[in-house]
């Protein structure tokens, strides 16, 4: 059975995931290999070229580390993945990105149902800021027309357990989410993400404005998640890369330098520039 | 190594030089400081005393005039014993009505058109320029002018003075301050609120509703006690949209009358017992302009923190 983001084809058509016309669904979709395969992508701010030719392959349920210095496209990459990035005024890109084997810059795809499918958090924790926990985890249930209350409460606590955060809000479900700690804010926003159910959860920089406690709290998330769904995480620290990822891309300059197993990248990197980044000579 | 002594030397003797302007600086930095402070709060207490006094006359001397009488009553013959001089019941309840369908028609738009503004059109377009430009030239727009668009545009078209001129004028002052302040409001609601929304798949009218716009009500909130404020006393468009009455509400498209109006007539009477009931009448008007504002912000305050129940 050919399947679309987990979907099948006529139940993407149903859910509105796929705008085709009946007819068509038969297209001959090559066999899903890659969770995630990016082919030839190009980014762009307005005339300014972010993203040059990308080219990556990512396995279901891996954590992959995008490192790389400053202003290399790591974060306008991931934003491509789930068509967050031409949200910004003046941002295009251009090129294939297949989730599973449907290609999300598809003419007939719809974007907002790629972001229910791909779930994102960001450098900064947001919760909603007049929402309660509750209602900071099943907002995107609730505003994508899901109205059954026993479905909601179920799924609430289950991302939030997921998230490793029950245990310390289960009894203050209903105070603000802008209360909890920073740390505990991200993981709130990462339980946000987990409600929709996503299969691929991309990070951007997700601990670097916590301290090292909750980064290594969100850390050991990243490896129990992994058994559910497929991770890119882009991070300044290369440690953390190291620690928590089983594949790593480097980027240098919009492009993408290098690519394998964490192990390899870091122990034996193939590109001479990769190493020099590794190994602090610049960056 | 010589260079290196000169170095550190020059070095400290810019550190000595800093902390001795810094030094000379400091008791003058505090003298302005409280020259700063003493001329705002003499700033404060100029905005603040003829608004003081102001409000004190008006109940100094309208608290007295305030009776059953003049609450229920429509207005007697002009130049009546206290007795017989009747009310202002009839320009209560105009004001009342004038004022609420002019919010009922002002609000809505006001707070689309400053949505539109802050989260749909883009800062470098032609239309929202055009728009943003308009609006504050509405801002200014002195009221009689509004007046005569009204009268222009219902009252001569459906042949009566009416309440529905007068609260078409009215909503049209009251649009721009609407507009600007919704607009203004929401610019500040950080981008990254959007961004999780739009990154859960939520279609972008509902994260706007549902999250920008709550994120910001109390701010818009303000917008629109301000803008009922401003046209609950406003006189000039109602002469030529409701004209007045001293009769109570028919009809829509027909005469009514408003405080602000009674106030103006009952003043220009040569008789104590019509200035005492305008004192009145003007007393009222705050009060109504108070309560209004004061109900809108419980409402919202209580709705603040509704958790667990996001109605969609």
């Amino acid at each position: 059975m050919k399947k679309i983001c987990g979907l099948t084809i006529d139940e993407a058509i149903h859910d509105r995931l796929l705008k085709v016309e009946p007819s068509k669904k038969d297209r001959d979709y090559d066999q899903v290999l890659y969770k995630v395969s990016i082919r030839n992508l190009d980014g762009w701010f307005g005339t300014k070229q972010v993203l040059k030719n990308i080219n990556l392959d990512i396995k279901s349920n891996v954590a992959t580390a995008i490192i790389g210095p400053s202003g290399c496209g790591k974060t306008t990459l991931i934003r491509c993945l789930n068509r967050m990035h031409e949200m910004t005024p003046g941002a295009t890109a251009k090129g294939r990105v297949m989730i599973d084997d449907i290609d999300i810059y598809d003419k007939a795809i719809d974007p907002v149902i790629i972001k229910r499918r791909v779930g994102m958090v960001f450098q900064k924790p947001n919760p909603f800021p007049t929402m309660s926990i509750y209602d900071n985890v099943a907002a995107g249930l609730k505003l994508n027309g899901i109205k059954d209350k026993r479905l909601i409460n179920d799924i609430v606590e289950e991302s939030l357990k997921d998230a490793a955060l029950w245990d310390e809000v289960k009894n203050e479900l209903d105070k603000p989410g802008m209360g909890l700690s920073g740390g505990q804010q991200q993981r709130l926003c990462i339980a946000r993400a987990l409600a929709m159910q996503p299969e691929v959860l991309l990070m951007d920089e997700p601990t670097s404005a916590l301290d090292p406690i909750a980064s290594s709290k969100i850390e050991e998330l990243v490896h129990e998640l992994k058994k559910e769904l497929t991770i890119i995480n882009v991070t300044h620290n290369m440690t953390q890369a190291a620690r928590v990822s089983d594949f790593t891309a480097f980027m240098y300059l919009g492009e993408l330098i290098e690519y394998g197993p964490t192990d390899q990248i870091f122990k034996n990197p193939q590109k001479e520039l990769t190493e020099r980044y590794i190994s602090g000579k610049f960056g | 190594m010589q260079g290196k002594t000169a170095g550190q030397n020059s070095n400290n003797n810019n550190k000595q030089k800093i902390h001795d302007m810094m030094s000379k600086h400091s008791n003058r930095r505090k003298t302005v400081d409280k020259i700063v402070s003493i001329f705002s709060i003499a700033c404060v207490l100029a905005a603040i005393i003829p608004l003081g006094s102001i409000l004190l006359e008006v109940i100094k001397n309208g608290a007295l005039a305030i009776s059953l009488q003049l609450l229920t009553q429509p207005p007697g013959a002009i130049g009546a014993t206290l007795e017989d001089s009747g009310g202002i019941a009839p320009a209560i309840q105009g004001t009342l009505i004038v004022v609420g369908l002019a919010s009922a028609i002002g609000i809505p738009i006001g707070i689309l058109a400053g949505i539109y503004l802050s989260e749909f059109g883009s800062s470098t377009g032609f239309f929202p320029h055009a728009v943003r430009l308009f609006n504050d030239v509405l801002t200014g727009l002195p009221s009689v002018v509004i007046g005569i668009v009204g009268y222009i545009t219902i009252v001569v078209t459906i042949g009566s003075f009416s309440v529905l001129a007068g609260a078409f004028s009215l909503s049209i002052i009251m649009i721009p301050i609407v507009v600007r302040v919704t607009e203004e409001t929401l610019k500040i609601v950080p981008n990254s609120i959007r961004e999780a929304g739009y990154s859960l798949g939520i279609s972008r009218w509902k994260i706007t509703l549902f999250v920008v716009l709550k994120s910001a009500k109390s701010g818009v909130l303000t917008g629109i006690v301000l803008a009922i404020s401003r046209i609950a006393g406003e006189t000039a468009p109602l002469i030529m949209t409701i004209l007045g009455t001293s009769l109570f509400f028919t009809n829509f498209d027909k005469p009514i009358d408003a405080l602000p109006l009674r106030i103006w007539r009952l003043a220009s009477q040569p008789y104590d017992t019509a200035h005492s009931e305008g004192w009145g009448a003007a007393l009222l008007l705050i009060i109504i302009v108070l309560i209004a504002s004061l109900v809108l912000r419980l409402l919202v305050q209580r709705k603040g923190f509704r958790v667990k129940t996001l109605h969609v």
